[in-house]
């Protein structure tokens, strides 16, 4: 209905004073369209993340996201810098999943340089990458649940989160922002004691899934508010490029994991969990399915695991040939991938990053049209975005 | 009315169980023994001197150029006490802008500055926390102290014991028709041209 260009000005201007524009063809007579701006700063965009609502009552009748408030040039600061230093630029692209956005750079690299990192080393990713997406997920139950009013559920959330991140600390030194995967690698062992703590990890996340699975799923408030809400069919999800978790609940079991299996996945046994209806209620059941799956993929990973090299001989200042490159992994988000173009330096020529945030962000307008400003948080919450990947 | 059982019946759980959280500036945390806190400068206890060397390979590869460095002649490689031809003069690190990746331990040939466990170092002023080479070495020791520090890549050979070194690693080298040995390190001064 209404482009970007249409939105910024006068309209911004007068959705920010609050005064009323005229109403549309299909309100009630006698009644005003109403512009309602929300965010930057509200708790529910997860971010900076601005929406430009027209409603009429409580109806929106139009959407207009409004992004670009955390930009901070990543791509463009790639390249000026060495691959080694880009790795703690991608550690900040989607700040809730560092590991798996390590991961898809380094794969990008080693493809581009024909570098096969040792057995164990990959291991180690898949690990720690998988881990990482529990904690992800474990992060959006919570913060999903607040956008509805519960508040319980994240308090738990974030206690086993919390050890996801202890276990991430003793092995990367870092709890958020790691820069341990390397190119052709990783940069240190784990400690001797890693498996037994990882497995025992592993049962605590399972109870953990568990109990969101038990406080939310069935509980009737929740159903009525996910149900039916956003609802996007298969073919439109694919139109709109979607990905993640939000394709696979309109039941389109693509997982990028499977598809073109990268690192060790194609050794491994896991299922992909597929939606049927595509609504709010599916999205974030698909997310508990998929937390069960990491677990059962982390489990075998470890029975896998064969002491030897963590690193392939590689120079410390990786120098790919020129040519380019383009890699993509199965985010908790999505499709994350990377497109490098190398001129044969020390630095990138050209680094593009598709993130899967960014794209599912675009079937915003149509998810929430026709529902409530309550339901708009709710859809929002459902995509699950991280403002750091949509900006970069 | 299932579900809402259901639902308590996971609060009640999560009520009985310990706790897990600790009142911040009373109690800590234990840190892990990887744990990641702002770079710190090693010393070397027996030549009484840093094991900075002032090469600047971590100045160059710190991806927010949050230091500088400078080095000096080594008054004691003149007197035969140490093996070190230069030394760092003066060192400065701007904490504000450290983003704590390691980059600087990962490319140091000397094992001259290490990730320490400090990480409480909130100041009111925004440059408050440029820290300079006496508090880097003062961090550094308190880090030494405190993981019972070894030096790990290089075993600071004297300069006769470097060249023996070098032979040997050029001779396996023309044996094994290899790259470049990692005992090789101690010549070089770029770690960017390292294997």
């Amino acid at each position: 209905m209404n482009g970007f260009g249409n939105v910024s000005g006068a309209r911004g201007l007068t959705a920010l004073s609050g005064s009323e524009s005229p109403p549309s063809p299909g309100s009630e007579p006698g009644t005003v369209d109403m512009m309602v701006n929300m965010g930057p700063q509200h708790p529910a965009t997860h971010g900076v993340f601005r929406m430009e609502l027209r409603v009429d009552g409580e109806r929106v009748l139009d959407l207009v996201p409004h992004i670009g408030y955390l930009h901070r040039g990543s791509e463009k600061l790639c390249e000026h810098e060495l691959y080694s230093q880009i790795i703690t630029l991608f550690d900040r692209l989607d700040y809730v999943s560092n590991f798996n956005n390590e991961l898809v750079l380094v794969t990008a690299v080693e493809k581009l340089m024909s570098v096969e990192p040792p057995p164990r080393a990959e291991l180690i990713r898949i690990i720690m990458c998988e881990f990482n997406r529990i904690a992800s997920h474990l992060l959006f139950y919570g913060t999903f649940a607040i956008d509805m009013g519960a508040m319980t559920p994240v308090l738990y959330n974030f206690r086993d989160r919390e050890k996801v991140q202890a276990l991430f600390e003793s092995v990367s030194g870092a709890r958020m922002m790691h820069n341990y995967f390397r190119v052709g690698g990783v940069k240190q062992d784990v400690d001797a004691d890693f498996a037994a703590r990882a497995l025992t990890l592993c049962d605590d996340l399972e109870r953990g899934v568990d109990d969101s699975d038990r406080l939310l799923s069935e509980n009737a408030i929740f159903i009525e508010r996910t149900s039916g809400i956003g609802v996007i069919s298969g073919e439109a999800a694919l139109d709109w490029g979607l990905s993640g978790p939000v394709l696979r609940a309109s039941g389109v079991p693509y997982d990028v994991r499977v598809e073109e299996p990268y690192s060790r996945y194609a050794e491994l046994d896991f299922g992909v969990p597929v939606g049927s209806a595509g609504d709010c209620w599916d999205r974030f059941y698909v997310r508990i399915l998929e937390a069960r799956e990491s677990i059962g993929i982390i489990r075998q990973a470890i029975a896998l695991m064969e002491p030897g090299e963590t690193m392939a001989r590689v120079r410390q200042i990786a120098r790919p040939p020129a040519g380019e490159v383009y890699a993509h992994c199965e985010n908790p988000r999505g499709d994350l991938g990377v497109y490098i173009v190398s001129d044969g330096g020390e630095r990138p020529y050209r680094l593009k990053v598709r993130p899967p945030s960014f794209c599912n962000l675009q079937a915003l307008r149509d998810l929430t049209v026709g529902h409530y400003i309550a339901d708009a948080v709710v859809i929002l919450g459902t995509l699950d975005i991280v403002l750091g990947e949509v900006d970069r | 009315m299932l579900n809402t059982l259901k639902g308590l019946g996971v609060t009640l759980r999560g009520a009985l169980r310990p706790k897990v959280t600790a009142e911040y500036p009373k109690e800590h945390l234990p840190l892990d023994e990887r744990f990641m806190g702002f770079p710190a400068l090693t010393w070397d206890s027996a030549r009484v001197e840093p094991f900075c060397t002032g090469c600047m390979v971590c100045v160059r590869y710190c991806p927010t150029q949050c230091m500088t460095a400078q080095m000096t002649d080594n008054p004691k490689f003149t007197e035969g006490v140490s093996h070190r031809k230069k030394i760092i003069e003066s060192f400065e690190i701007n904490l504000g802008r450290c983003i704590l990746c390691g980059i600087c331990v990962d490319v140091c040939n000397f094992d001259a500055i290490e990730m320490s466990h400090e990480h409480e170092r909130s100041e009111r002023l925004r440059n408050a926390n440029r820290v300079d080479l006496p508090t880097l070495l003062e961090m550094g020791k308190t880090y030494q102290a405190k993981v019972g520090w070894k030096q790990a890549k290089s075993n600071a050979p004297s300069p006769n014991e470097r060249e023996t070194a070098k032979a040997a690693a050029k001779s396996a080298k023309a044996l094994a028709g290899d790259g470049p040995e990692s005992g090789d390190q101690t010549g070089a001064v770029d770690g960017g041209d390292q294997v």
